[in-house]
């Protein structure tokens, strides 16, 4: 659990360039870490890659926070 | 000018495809060479950038159908490690006068002309945005600007490819990928040589540079557009029809 966490904020700092304090479970994407719709997808693409995974565009759609990238990446591995 | 470039170009067996496909690998682009049907004209396209010393295969696909397209997306990847430009080419025609024209004639052109230009950008969208680099030019038609009668099916799709064209440029600029239009108007190719002698010359006094245009002339300008030279060029129209429709 805390290491899909450690691994998802990597990702998040070095793709959007955020504070690493800022990258919490409750973070929205757009609304606390400045991210663009755009730069949602890439997330999600590259979570896919990080993880050996595919995450439907249904799924994805529904990731709003780090916590539901973190939960949904939990529950499916 | 295209050196360690990878291009895919659709509907490249023939025609203007053809024409681009062999333009692009003789500026230094390795070339997916799709095909839906022709075979063996894609072969011969492969040979000849072969036999000039460049890099190319052929890829089969349907590029209205996803499951085609991802495979040859994935597929180019694997081949040639990345993919910088795509050419959205593959085009027909389903001709007739609109009270003739069947819902199957409309849809069967819609599919293939416009929604295969919006499938395959999709289909390679991923991997341009990895790379921060992409240029992805989509053959549009001067008659999608100025319409034509007899082609209500094929006017609607390739100017819906220019307002595909801006959509696409403007949602994908931040990424370093620019997204342009080359609308070509009569060139000499298998399907404008079915025209009568009557029809040619009533074409040819429209056309301010008289005279028909050649693949080559649309494969330059593609050319330009895939090049570093037309790095802050994007959503455009390029008119390649020798001041056709001004």
């Amino acid at each position: 659990m805390a290491e899909t966490f450690d691994r998802v904020k990597q990702i998040i700092v070095d793709r959007l360039d955020a504070d690493e304090s800022k990258v919490t479970m409750e973070a929205s994407f757009k609304e606390d870490l400045e991210a663009d719709s755009l730069d949602v997808v890439e997330l999600v693409m590259e979570l896919e890659d990080e993880f050996d995974m595919e995450i439907s565009d249904e799924e994805a759609e529904k990731i709003n926070t780090v916590g539901d990238a973190v939960n949904y990446i939990n529950s499916v591995s | 000018m295209l050196h360690e470039q990878v291009a895919l170009v659709t509907g490249a067996s023939r025609g203007i495809g053809r024409a681009i496909a062999l333009e692009l690998a003789q500026s230094g682009a390795k070339v997916a060479v799709n095909y839906a049907g022709s075979e063996d004209r894609a072969d011969a396209v492969v040979q000849e950038i072969k036999d000039n010393g460049g890099e190319a295969i052929k890829i089969q696909a349907n590029v209205s159908q996803g499951d085609d397209v991802s495979r040859m997306v994935k597929t180019v990847v694997e081949e040639f490690g990345r993919l910088d430009i795509l050419v959205n080419n593959a085009g027909i025609t389903k001709d007739n006068l609109l009270m003739r024209m069947k819902e199957q004639e409309f849809d069967d052109v819609i599919d293939t002309n416009l929604k295969g230009v919006f499938m395959c950008t999709k289909g390679v969208t991923r991997q341009m945005m990895k790379q921060k680099f992409g240029r992805i030019i989509n053959i549009s038609s001067i008659v999608g600007v100025s319409g034509n009668p007899g082609q209500a099916n094929y006017v609607a799709a390739k100017a819906g490819v220019i307002g595909l064209t801006k959509s696409n440029a403007k949602e994908l600029a931040s990424r370093n990928i620019t997204v342009n239009a080359v609308a070509p108007g009569y060139i000499t190719t298998d399907m404008t040589d079915q025209l009568t002698d009557e029809q040619r010359e009533q074409m040819l006094a429209l056309i301010p540079l008289n005279r028909l245009g050649e693949g080559a002339d649309v494969a330059r300008a593609v050319r330009f557009l895939a090049s570093g030279d037309a790095a802050y060029i994007t959503g455009q129209t390029l008119h390649v029809d020798g001041g056709m429709v001004m």
